[in-house]
C-alpha cells in the first residue's frame, strides 16, 4: 500500500521512478496485475485462469472473438462482477477487497452505450462528476478539457438523444476521462461504428494517450485494431494464448500467408501437401497456407501444384495470422463457430 | 486544442498544474521540459476523494435531481398522467351520480372517490418512476451509476426519493382541483392530503424499485404494474365504502396496502365537511382490526413500514454482484 500511495500522491518521484524503469520494471506499481482469475457461471468457464501485467501509460489490448472472456474479465477488473477464484489488482487496489479505491481509479466505456439521452451531453457528465465527486472547481475546466479532446465542446448543449452512434461513443469517452482515472477500460470500443468513424475514435483514442497519464485497457475484436496497441494479449476460449507486442507477435509466425482460390479445394489441400509438404485449410472460403518468402514461392507453385488455380494473394503476417496460428482458426470462423454469436446478433438488433 | 495548447485558458488563469498533477508520459521526463510549450498542457487533474457520507448525499441528490429534470423533459407524460383522475372524477363520478344517490346520503359522489382518485394518480406516477431504472438498465444507464464509487443504497434511496417527489408533484395537482369536487380548501386538511401522498408516493416507488431489481423487462414490468395497481385500487374501497362487505372482500381490503392511503384521506375530508356523523358512519367508518379502530397515525405507519421493508429489499436486492 505504502508503494501505491507514493506513486499516486506525488508526481515528481514517481515520474522519475518511471522513467528510469519504464517499461514495468523498477518499483512503478503495474495498472494491472491479474493472478491466475477464474469466472466460472455454473459449468461454463468463461475465464480459466489468466495472468497478465500491464504497465503504467500503456495501451494494452484483449484480442479474441467474441465470447472468449473478454468483457468477463474486463467486468471482473471493473468489480461488476465477482471473480470465481485468483487475484487481480487495478491501480495496486484490490479488486475483491478495495472496490471503493478500484472504482475511483478507474474510467469505463462500455461495449453498449450508457448515457441519458434525455439529458444533454453537458448535463451528462455533470452527473458523472457528481457521482464520482470531482471538486466543484474542477468541474468545468476538466469538462471543457475532456470534451474538446473528443470534440463535442460545441455540442455540449444537446440533448444526448440526436447524436450519432461515433458522437455517443467519444461522448462516453469524454465522460470515462472526466475524473482523471489511472486506468480507462475500454469495452469493444468501436463495435457497430462505421469505418470512418471507427478510425477517427482511433485517433482520439491516440491523442489522449499522448495528453493524459493514463493507461489504457481495450478490447476489441478487429484485428486492424489490435495494432494501435503497446502489447497485445489474444484471448480464446477463456485463456491468453499469446502475450506480446504487435509486432513481435507477428515476427513470431515468421511466414507469409498464401490464398489461393481453386475449383477443388480438396485436391488443392492434397496437392500441396504430397508435393511441397504443407499443411494448409481452408478459411473464409480460400485455401490458405503458410510459407517463408512467399512471392518467390507463386511460381513454383503454378508449375508445380498441377491443380487449378484462378488467384492467388500473398501478404505479410497480420494479427489475423498470429491469431490463426495460435488457434488454427481465424478470428471470424471462431466467432461463426460461437454461440456466443446469437448474442452478438441480438444486440445488434436490440440498436 | 491540437497542438498549440500553451495559451491560457479562457478566464485569463493559465492551468496551473495541481500538487498531485502526473506529468504527462511523452517529453515531460525531463525536469527542463517545465517551461516548454509541451508541457502547458498540464491537465486539470481530478482527484476523486474517498467515500464519506458527504459523498453519498451528493448522489443521492444527482440521481433524485436526474429523475425530476427527466419528468420535466416527458411532458407527455405529465400531460396524459393528469388525464385518468379527471377521466375518473368527472366522467365516471359524474356517470354514476345519479345511479348511486339513494346511498350516498346526500353526498357527492365525486368527493366520496375523490381520495382514491388522488392515490391512484399517485401510484401511477409512483410506479412510472420505478419503471425508469428498468429503462435504464435496458438502456444501460443503470451501469455508469452502479459503477460509481458510491453505495447502492445511495443510488436507490436517490431514486425512491426522486420517484416519491415526481409523484407527489402529481398528487399537489389533484388536490389544487379538490374544490371542483366540493372539498374545502382548508390548510390542515390540504397538508394533511398531501403528506398521505407523499408517503404513499414513497412506498409506492419502494415496491417498483424492489420489482425492478428482478424483472429486467420493461414489458414485464408494466404486466406487473396492471397486476398490482387495479386490484389494490379496486379493493381499496376507492369507489366503495367499507361498510358491510362481504368477508372475503373486507379480509383482501384489510390487506391491500392502498386501503391505509384512501380511509384516512376520506375520514379527513369528510371531518373538514358538514356532514352528519350518521353519514360519516356510513360512507366513512374508518379501517376496523377486529373492532379495533385503526387511527389514522398507525395507518400512516403500516405504509411507512410496508415502504421501508420493500426499500430494504431493493437495496439488498440492488447491491448483489454477479
Amino acid at each position: 500500500m505504502g508503494v501505491t500511495s507514493a506513486t499516486h500522491d506525488e508526481g515528481a518521484p514517481a515520474a522519475a521512478q518511471a522513467a528510469n524503469g519504464s517499461a514495468g520494471g523498477g518499483d512503478a506499481t503495474p495498472a494491472v496485475s491479474v493472478k491466475s482469475l477464474v469466472k466460472r457461471y455454473g459449468e461454463v468457464e468463461a475465464v480459466r485462469g489468466i495472468d497478465f501485467e500491464v504497465a503504467r501509460s500503456e495501451v494494452f489490448g484483449f484480442l479474441g472473438p467474441n465470447g472468449a472472456g473478454k468483457s468477463t474479465t474486463i467486468n471482473m477488473l471493473c468489480t461488476l462482477v465477482w471473480p470465481t477464484s485468483g487475484e487481480a489488482r487495478v491501480a495496486g487496489h484490490d479488486v475483491m477487497r478495495e472496490r471503493d479505491a478500484v472504482r475511483r481509479n478507474i474510467g469505463l466505456v462500455f461495449q453498449d452505450t450508457t448515457l441519458d439521452g434525455y439529458l444533454t451531453a453537458e448535463q451528462n457528465l455533470r452527473l458523472h462528476a457528481e457521482l464520482y465527486g470531482v471538486p466543484r472547481e474542477t468541474v468545468a475546466p476538466r469538462l471543457e478539457q475532456v470534451m474538446e479532446i473528443v470534440g463535442l465542446w460545441e455540442r455540449r448543449k444537446s440533448l444526448v438523444a440526436t447524436f450519432s452512434g461515433g458522437m455517443k461513443r467519444r461522448l462516453e469517452i469524454a465522460r470515462g476521462l472526466l475524473h482523471s482515472p489511472r486506468v480507462l477500460f475500454l469495452d469493444e470500443p468501436t463495435v457497430g461504428l462505421d469505418p470512418q468513424t471507427r478510425s477517427s475514435i482511433w485517433g482520439y483514442i491516440t491523442e489522449l494517450k499522448q495528453r493524459e497519464d493514463i493507461t489504457i485497457f481495450l478490447t476489441t475484436h478487429y484485428m486492424d485494431e489490435a495494432e494501435y496497441c503497446d502489447r497485445i494479449a489474444i484471448m480464446d476460449q477463456g485463456r491468453i494464448i499469446a502475450l506480446d507486442s504487435p509486432a513481435a507477435l507477428k515476427a513470431s509466425v515468421g511466414l507469409d500467408r498464401v490464398r489461393i482460390e481453386t475449383p477443388d479445394r480438396d485436391a488443392a489441400i492434397a496437392a500441396l501437401r504430397e508435393r511441397f509438404e504443407l499443411e494448409a485449410q481452408v478459411a473464409e472460403g480460400s485455401v490458405t497456407f503458410g510459407v517463408p518468402a512467399g512471392e518467390q514461392f507463386v511460381p513454383r507453385l503454378f508449375a508445380e501444384l498441377g491443380q487449378p488455380i484462378t488467384s492467388v494473394s500473398v501478404s505479410r503476417p497480420s494479427l489475423d495470422d498470429v491469431f490463426m496460428s495460435y488457434t488454427g482458426t481465424t478470428i471470424r470462423d471462431a466467432e461463426a463457430s460461437s454461440t456466443d454469436h446469437l448474442r452478438n446478433v441480438a444486440r445488434m438488433m436490440h440498436r | 486544442m491540437a497542438t498549440e495548447t500553451s495559451q491560457p485558458t479562457t478566464d485569463g488563469q493559465p492551468p496551473r498544474p495541481r500538487a498531485g498533477a502526473r506529468p504527462s508520459t511523452g517529453s515531460a521526463a525531463s525536469p527542463a521540459s517545465a517551461t516548454s510549450p509541451g508541457s502547458a498542457h498540464a491537465i486539470a487533474q481530478v482527484r476523486v476523494p474517498t467515500r464519506s457520507i458527504g459523498g453519498e448525499l451528493r448522489a443521492i441528490r444527482v440521481v433524485w435531481r436526474r429523475e425530476l429534470i427527466r419528468f420535466s423533459r416527458d411532458r407527455l407524460r405529465i400531460a396524459t398522467s393528469l388525464v385518468q383522475p379527471f377521466l375518473f372524477l368527472f366522467v365516471l363520478g359524474s356517470g354514476l351520480s345519479s345511479l348511486v344517490s339513494a346511498g350516498t346520503h346526500g353526498v357527492n359522489f365525486k368527493t366520496f372517490i375523490y381520495p382514491g382518485v388522488l392515490c391512484m394518480a399517485v401510484m401511477f406516477t409512483a410506479m412510472f418512476s420505478a419503471a425508469s431504472i428498468v429503462w435504464d438498465r435496458e438502456f444501460g444507464f443503470l451501469r455508469e451509476m452502479m459503477v460509481a464509487p458510491v453505495r447502492r443504497s445511495s443510488l436507490v434511496l436517490g431514486k425512491c426519493f426522486g420517484g416519491a417527489t415526481v409523484a407527489a408533484f402529481q398528487g399537489a395537482i389533484v388536490i389544487a382541483i379538490a374544490g371542483l369536487v366540493e372539498v374545502p380548501y382548508e390548510l390542515g386538511l390540504i397538508l394533511e392530503l398531501f403528506g398521505l401522498s407523499l408517503l404513499l408516493a414513497f412506498a409506492i416507488t419502494a415496491f417498483g424499485m424492489m420489482a425492478a431489481a428482478r424483472i429486467t423487462q420493461m414489458q414485464s414490468f408494466m404486466a406487473l404494474m396492471q397486476m398490482a395497481v387495479m386490484p389494490m385500487f379496486f379493493i381499496s374501497g376507492a369507489m366503495f365504502s367499507v361498510v358491510s362487505l362481504p368477508r372475503w372482500l373486507a379480509i383482501l381490503n384489510r390487506i391491500d396496502p392502498l386501503t391505509y392511503a384512501v380511509d384516512p384521506m376520506r375520514r379527513a375530508i369528510f371531518a373538514h365537511m358538514n356532514i352528519p356523523a350518521a353519514t360519516r358512519a356510513a360512507l366513512a367508518p374508518g379501517v376496523t382490526w377486529w373492532g379495533w379502530h385503526v387511527p389514522t397515525l398507525v395507518e400512516a405507519g403500516v405504509i411507512a413500514v410496508l415502504g421501508l421493508v420493500m426499500l430494504t429489499i431493493a437495496i439488498v436486492e440492488f447491491s448483489r454482484v454477479e
